[in-house]
């Protein structure tokens, strides 16, 4: 039809009459009428109160305790030491106290919190190497220009894994006790393992590969971070396979934080043997701490935080409130809405008639 | 490319000698080679660029590029600016390319045209860009003229030659050429090879209607005028062959000095983005100050304190430098408000609308078989603003075929009124009665037939009279084929409608008229012809029949015959009277026909007076008019005839429509003033109605400045004390209506300048008084006026009004006006393209310019301006997280998103939908829009994007930002995953921030796109589709095993997305971002709808179509419609004989029914056996012409 068209000479430049050249598709015109609008608005806050109840009561379900322990009891000797750079091989133990009223039941997370650091620096969240981490035998030995200042050592070795991140790993320890009512101390067992994501232990983080030699051998010809004080290979001394870059604890802390003030998880209750078949009873607990990691330099603050989760994650109440408030405001625009359209409302009729 | 030798620049005369071209090389005069292209292949990469780098933003962003390139600043990889920047170069170097290509190609065509130049004594072909300045060239009928020429000699008897000047002024009727009388003699080619005359004139001007200069030859001195002269862009015509000397070649000559040079042309949207680039570079900075004093603080208090962990960069040793630093990391970073995809996305919508024009059916002529087209795609949206048109008459208004419509013989009128909703009446068949008639000529009433068929005596005179009293000339093609060339087409339609009805003019001579009344030959003895002028308004022939009676024809316009006729006349007078006011109010233009017997005696007196007038050396003008007088007193009335100056299709209801949105219209032409008038009447714009009609015509300053003040006051004051000189006074007026009260205050007036009386208006003094009395005015229309006085006119209302301006004109004398007008429209008609080549958009109606502005240019606007909002918005969301984040990250300069996000936010994530949004949406459907001209309005007030609504958009865009930063850093720096590990890392904040805003942005354009089509849906949900896709992909551990460094976010896009919080929180800032926009939306709509709102509303009502125009006025006022196109000096050149071929003058005496100009036509073919042009051929060539 269209050559034929193109043939019968008048109208052999006509454009085509097609709905999309004429502008004419079969179009949806939506306006905003009150019939839509209205209801639309009364809707939206009935779902946002329903959402923000059901959260409520979700995060009230939740049990959280912060312990900080920056300079808390004789901590506060540790804290002095850590002051001096010149201490930093001296190791520093002290003990923390808490008791709590209500058992934690469930799953229990064990947190170490820090706050004002900031991870979130440009030039910190550089500064690393991520194709090191993932193995490649010549950025191990040649780590990327991003790691400076902390890509090689003053005798020239490269540093794995090289950068300011890694270097300033979180390198407390904790031991948590229970004492029950009768004053026996039970260790509480924490599962050390699985506080990653899966993507970074198992695809973001791998050793260079082995071939048969020793994680050291691996290793040989690099030098470990200035402020470590044992090298990558040697991070868990239980736990062989758990060396290396594949670490957990390391891999938690490459994990950069948006904001300074952060949480990062240490363990996971094990509730294999009693009494920690139901989560953490309630008592007196204490945690001792290898306390290594200087924060005094920035104004610091080093906390352990224990929690319950539920589905939705652990105890957070700005959600569940910023929905209730949200809720109520749009009922209220709601509801102005309506009366204006009521009283004054032109319903787009009365134009210039 | 020899043009490039620039010649002498402040030349001061030019010296010229023929066939020396030696001695004329020596001024370097320009050649005739033109070019209006601007790179050739090596200087096209580097002047491209040079002059895509003088725009701003590229220059910015180039800058941004080397800034990127310095480690200890660069927050962003390079690529996410190299590669829209090289994109948008690319894209505009092609489009330029293209545009170059094909300037280049109509240069070389042109240039390649061939001429015959007269070397060493022999004719040569030459192509036109090696003619020089000095050469002799020789040109033949319905040729090009190649360069501005001296006419040196003619085939024509006394050197005469007819030029068609259509292409240079618009003017469509025939102009009359003549040689130095020296020269003339020089026939053959032999003696113009010897000729050595040296020509010292003025230097290069754009003057159309001025030269002078002195031609020294054999130490005599000629004084040269405009009157010898061809100008390149003429066409011969009706002249066998002349020879003229190049004085003025190439970028020199008149047509080129009057085409302007080629403006970029920017829309008054593209300024204001610019300020507002402007300010948001300002904006860009204070925000990069704020955040480096923040920095500097920071670093001072805690960076230095963090250095333990993290050193300072080698080159930073304070915390100063540092904070100097981070300034220009979050200048890189910020950048992004103003994205370069910006300036790409206007240009492909605006591409997008271009297309639509072209597209578009209803703009499409089938008689013409062309399409509208919009040849420049940058101005789309200011179709939109539009306040001032500008038009040309001539083909734009009028058709400029003029038709002779009906006729008043003695009381009785006759020709019917062709009613468009009736049965169309049969045209009359003149074949059978009459085998000389005119095949082209239709009229509808066959009562008039019948009268001439009995030989009704009145009937008979009027015809006779038209065949008569006139200055045709005839030319026989072959037997019984007549061709009329007349001077005016006016004229030509009277002879021929004679013709027709069995008065058949067919030859004249010097002193001889030969015609063939109802198939008898008669041939009467012209006594005298009393000539037409502007004064006089009237010509008259008197006549010798072949019974030897004296007779006095005279035709003129009603106003001045009217008063010379007997007194008997009274009753006749009356009732004709009626007639012609009915005619006028229909928009045709009147002549009145009269005679007078004369006697042997009066005629003998009269005679001798005239002669002794005609000798006269002194007042010789005076004398003559007066003796005219003495002899055109007493005549007896015979009729009255009216022509139909036929307007284009559909022009009075377009002027209507347009009038109806707020737009004026200023008819600029070359026309005469009665003819300008006269269309301004037929075409609606001046009605009688009108309060007052205004004329300016004074020559002196002082004059135009007096009229002008006056007006003024009158203008204001009420109206008294009528200014009306020329055209007869308008009716009193009637009662004004009482419809409207600010008419009744300000009343309507309509001013009519004269092009001499418009250059002393357009001096610096008058200037502003010039243009609030023509503003006052509701029509206003320029006369007379050049070329360059039509752009001055441009100018002048763009430098006080502060309006858009659009000019629509369609031949070549436009072509500045087009150029200096915001928006150039060429009509393509039968004048040529020159018009159409320097225009903006080009169609062949002018009926067109209302969907072009209404439809087309209003949804640009609307589409442009939504975009832009949209799109700013969107930009201040996305960038502003930046900033917020910058309190809690220590002005670091580290981004929010990941840096694959941030270059593909605007290219992929954003744009599809809003480039859709830009490119389809519609407010209303079109014919709303024509029915409702108010709609373009908002427009023309510049309501939809100003900087007011730009301020909303920023806000609105700063307000999303917080929300899209706060929210989910309240909720995330708390929050853990199901599985215990924290969802406060940055990877997972960047995710859910990204998503967020994406869908937000997302939802924002579902608000803002009024007209859901598929394509609409599609982008939409493909963008968002898209960028999850696109998300997973980048996350995905393939592309990380292959770059780990640069994909290091890995499995984020599924760790974040499968939370339940996260989706909450996206849920939560979308709720918080959109339902305030919302609301406000509903209250304006609800308070204060737009008219656009309230028809999109009251869509599905049908609405009783309204029919604007055709509200004609009674009673209107009489004009006169004499000899429009008509120029005094025909009839004496008619009498002198001087334009009678030798040939026809041999042969008259014959005086038989073989004709001169029939063996004279013969004669011709036998010569330029390849010469015959049909109308078709000449347009042809007139198409090529540049």
């Amino acid at each position: 039809m269209g050559k034929e068209k193109a043939k019968s000479g008048s109208l052999a430049r006509r454009p085509d009459n097609s709905a999309f050249k004429q502008q004419r598709l079969p179009a949806w015109s939506p306006m905003l009428t009150a019939n839509t609008v209205l209801p639309f608005f009364y809707f939206m806050s009935l779902i946002c109160m329903l959402l923000g109840v059901w959260l409520l009561l979700t995060v009230q379900s939740t049990q959280e305790i912060k312990v900080d322990y920056t300079h808390a009891g004789e901590c506060n000797v540790c804290f002095e030491i850590r002051k001096n750079m010149s201490n930093a091989g001296e190791s520093c133990i002290c003990t923390v106290e808490f008791s709590i009223e209500k058992p934690f039941k469930g799953d229990v997370f064990f947190y170490y919190g820090l706050q004002n650091f900031h991870q979130n620096l440009r030039r910190y969240m550089d500064s690393r190497d991520d194709a090191q981490m993932v193995g490649w035998k010549e950025n191990l030995k040649n780590p990327s220009i991003y790691c400076e200042p902390f890509k090689k050592d003053q005798n020239g070795l490269p540093i794995a894994p090289c950068g300011a991140v890694a270097n300033s790993i979180f390198n407390d320890s904790f031991t948590l006790t229970y004492i029950d009512s009768s004053g026996t101390e039970h260790k509480v067992p924490l599962l050390r393992r699985g506080i990653t994501w899966y993507t970074d232990k198992n695809v973001k983080f791998r050793n260079p590969k082995v071939d048969n030699l020793t994680l050291a051998q691996v290793f040989e010809g690099t030098t470990k971070p200035l402020y470590w004080q044992k090298p990558v290979y040697e991070l868990d001394p239980h736990q062989a396979t758990n060396n290396g870059f594949i670490n957990d604890d390391l891999i938690v802390w490459m994990r950069e934080a948006a904001f300074p003030n952060f949480k990062k998880l240490y363990g996971i209750l094990y509730r294999a043997n009693k009494p920690f078949t139901k989560g953490l009873p309630a008592g007196n607990y204490k945690i001792e701490i290898s306390y290594n990691f200087p924060v005094q330099y920035f104004r610091g603050r080093k906390q352990v935080v224990l929690t319950t989760l539920t589905w939705f994650g652990g105890q957070n109440h700005f959600l569940p409130i910023a929905y209730l408030v949200t809720s109520s405001l749009i009922l209220l625009i709601a509801v102005v809405l309506t009366v204006v359209w009521l009283k004054f409302g032109k319903n787009g009729k009365n134009m210039e008639e | 490319m020899t043009h490039f030798v620039s010649h002498v620049s402040a030349e001061e005369e030019r010296r010229v000698r023929a066939n020396d071209r030696e001695y004329n090389e020596k001024f370097q005069y320009a050649s005739n080679c033109i070019m209006t292209s601007k790179y050739n292949i090596i200087t096209f990469l580097p002047v491209n660029l040079f002059e895509q780098f003088q725009e701003v933003a590229n220059t910015y962003f180039l800058f941004l590029l080397i800034l990127q390139l310095i480690p200890q600043i660069s927050s962003l990889s390079w690529f996410t600016t190299i590669v829209p920047l090289a994109l948008v170069l690319s894209i505009t170097a092609v489009k330029d390319a293209t545009d170059d290509y094909f300037r280049h190609k109509s240069d070389n065509q042109v240039n390649n045209r061939q001429s015959q130049v007269l070397i060493r004594g022999s004719l040569q072909n030459e192509k036109w860009m090696n003619v020089r300045v000095g050469d002799i060239i020789k040109l033949e009928n319905n040729q090009f003229v190649a360069a501005d020429l001296l006419l040196l000699s003619s085939s024509e008897p006394h050197g005469l030659c007819y030029i068609e000047t259509a292409e240079l002024d618009g003017e469509t009727n025939m102009k009359v050429r003549q040689s130095v009388s020296v020269t003339s003699e020089l026939g053959d080619p032999n003696n113009l090879a010897s000729f050595d005359g040296e020509v010292v004139c003025e230097p290069p001007n754009n003057k159309l209607d001025r030269f002078c200069g002195t031609l020294y030859w054999r130490d005599k001195k000629y004084t040269l005028t405009n009157q010898n002269m061809l100008l390149r862009g003429c066409v011969l015509r009706n002249t066998e062959a002349c020879y003229g000397l190049v004085i003025f070649a190439g970028p020199d000559t008149k047509l080129m000095q009057n085409s302007g040079r080629t403006k970029f042309k920017r829309t008054s949207i593209d300024r204001l983005m610019n300020t507002l680039v402007l300010w948001i570079f300002g904006f860009l900075v204070c925000m990069g100050v704020i955040l480096a004093v923040g920095n500097a603080v920071w670093e001072r208090e805690v960076g230095s304190l963090f250095q333990s962990y993290l050193p300072w960069d080698p080159p930073v040793d304070n915390f100063l430098f540092s904070a100097f630093l981070s300034f220009w990391s979050y200048v890189i970073i910020l950048n992004t408000v103003v994205p370069i995809s910006l300036y790409v996305s206007v240009e492909v919508i605006r591409l997008g609308h271009s297309y639509f024009i072209n597209w578009d059916q209803q703009m499409f002529c089938s008689q013409c078989n062309t399409a509208a087209e919009a040849r420049t795609t940058t101005l789309n949206e200011e179709l939109g603003q539009v306040e001032y048109i500008f038009s040309d008459k001539t083909g734009t208004l009028t058709q400029n075929i003029m038709s002779f419509n009906k006729c008043s013989i003695n009381g009785q009128t006759y020709g019917e009124v062709t009613d468009p909703l009736g049965p169309q009446p049969k045209r009359l068949d003149f074949t059978p009665f009459n085998p000389l008639a005119d095949p082209d000529f239709c009229f509808y009433d066959d009562t008039l037939l019948e009268s001439v068929k009995v030989g009704d005596l009145h009937t008979h005179e009027f015809f006779r009279l038209l065949s008569l009293c006139h200055t045709v000339m005839s030319e026989e093609k072959s037997e019984g084929e007549l061709v009329y060339k007349a001077q005016s087409p006016d004229e030509g339609a009277l002879v021929t409608a004679a013709r027709n009805f069995g008065f058949v003019f067919r030859s004249r001579t010097p002193g001889t008229i030969t015609t063939i009344e109802m198939g008898r030959p008669v041939t009467y003895t012209l006594l005298a012809i009393l000539d037409f002028n502007n004064i006089r308004k009237r010509m008259s022939v008197i006549v010798r029949n072949p019974e030897g009676k004296i007779r006095l024809y005279c035709k003129g316009a009603d106003t001045v015959l009217l008063e010379r006729l007997h007194p008997c006349n009274h009753e006749l007078m009356n009732i004709t009277s009626d007639h012609l006011n009915e005619y006028a109010a229909d928009g045709l233009r009147t002549l009145a026909l009269a005679y007078r017997d004369l006697s042997e005696d009066e005629w003998e007196a009269w005679s001798a007076s005239h002669r002794c007038a005609d000798k006269a050396t002194d007042c010789r003008e005076d004398r003559l008019a007066a003796a005219y007088e003495q002899i055109e007193q007493d005549m007896m009335l015979l009729g009255a005839t009216a022509i139909e100056d036929k307007l284009q299709e559909g022009v009075p209801e377009t002027i209507a429509v347009l009038s109806l949105a707020n737009i004026k219209i200023w008819v600029l032409t070359g026309d005469k003033q009665e003819t300008a008038v006269n269309i301004g009447y037929s075409c609606k714009m001046l009605t009688d109605d009108m309060t007052e009609v205004f004329i300016i015509s004074g020559h002196t300053v002082q004059s135009v400045r007096q009229e002008l003040r006056s007006e003024h006051v009158n203008g204001t004051g009420g109206g008294e004390g009528k200014q009306l000189q020329c055209p007869p006074p308008p009716p009193p007026p009637p009662p004004p209506p009482p419809s409207n009260l600010m008419d009744n205050i300000s009343g309507e007036f309509a001013l009519i300048i004269n092009g001499h009386s418009l250059a002393h208006a357009l001096e610096a003094d008058m200037e502003t008084e010039f243009v609030s009395t023509a503003c006052a005015c509701k029509a206003v229309i320029c006369c007379r006026v050049t070329p360059l006085q039509k752009a001055q006119v441009v100018e002048l209302i763009k430098k006080h009004k502060k309006a858009v301006t659009l000019a629509i004109g369609d031949g070549a004398n436009d072509v500045s006006m087009i150029k200096s007008a915001h928006i150039g429209v060429g009509i393509s008609g039968q004048e040529g393209i020159q018009a159409v080549l320097a225009s903006d958009y080009s169609f062949s109606q002018f009926r067109f310019l209302q969907r072009l502005l209404l439809v087309h240019g209003r949804w640009s606007y609307l589409r442009m301006c939504r975009f832009l909002c949209y799109f700013f918005y969107k930009n201040f969301a996305f960038t502003m997280v930046h900033f917020w984040f910058g309190f809690f990250c220590g002005f670091s300069a580290q981004t929010v998103y990941d840096q694959y996000f941030i270059t593909l936010y605007n290219i992929v994530y954003t744009s599809l939908p809003v480039l859709a949004m830009g490119i389809f949406d519609q407010d209303v459907p079109d014919q709303r829009s024509l029915e409702y001209p108010k709609l373009y309005e908002p427009g023309q007030l510049n309501l939809l994007f100003n900087k007011k609504e730009f301020f909303i958009c920023i806000a609105q865009g700063i307000y999303t930002s917080v929300v899209l930063f706060f929210v989910p850093y309240a909720v995330l720096s708390d929050a853990t995953q199901s599985n215990g590990v924290p969802l406060a890392d940055y990877q997972t904040f960047a995710v859910t921030t990204a998503t967020a805003l994406v869908i937000v942005v997302s939802v924002q354009i579902t608000l803002d796109t009024g007209f859901w089509t598929v394509i609409n849906h599609v982008f939409v949900w493909g963008s968002l589709g898209s960028y999850f896709t696109i998300m997973f992909a980048l996350h995905s551990q393939t592309l990380f095993r292959i770059f780990p460094n640069q994909f290091h976010f890995v499995g984020s896009a599924q760790s974040t997305l499968l939370q339940p919080v996260v989706w909450l929180t996206i849920a939560l800032a979308t709720a918080i971002c959109i339902v305030p926009v919302l609301a406000f939306r509903f209250l304006k709509l609800d308070l204060k709808p737009q008219l656009s709102d309230t028809v999109r509303y009251t869509q599905l009502v049908r609405q009783k179509k309204r029919k604007p125009g055709r509200l004609g006025a009674r009673g209107g006022s009489r004009r006169s419609g004499y000899a429009f196109a008509h120029q005094e000096g025909f009839g004496e050149l008619i009498t002198s004989g001087k334009n009678m071929r030798l040939s026809s003058l041999a042969l008259a005496t014959f005086a038989s029914r073989h004709s001169s100009s029939w063996i004279d036509t013969l004669r011709r073919k036998k010569h330029t056996h390849a010469h015959t042009p049909p109308t078709g051929a000449e347009t042809a060539v007139k198409i090529t012409y540049y």
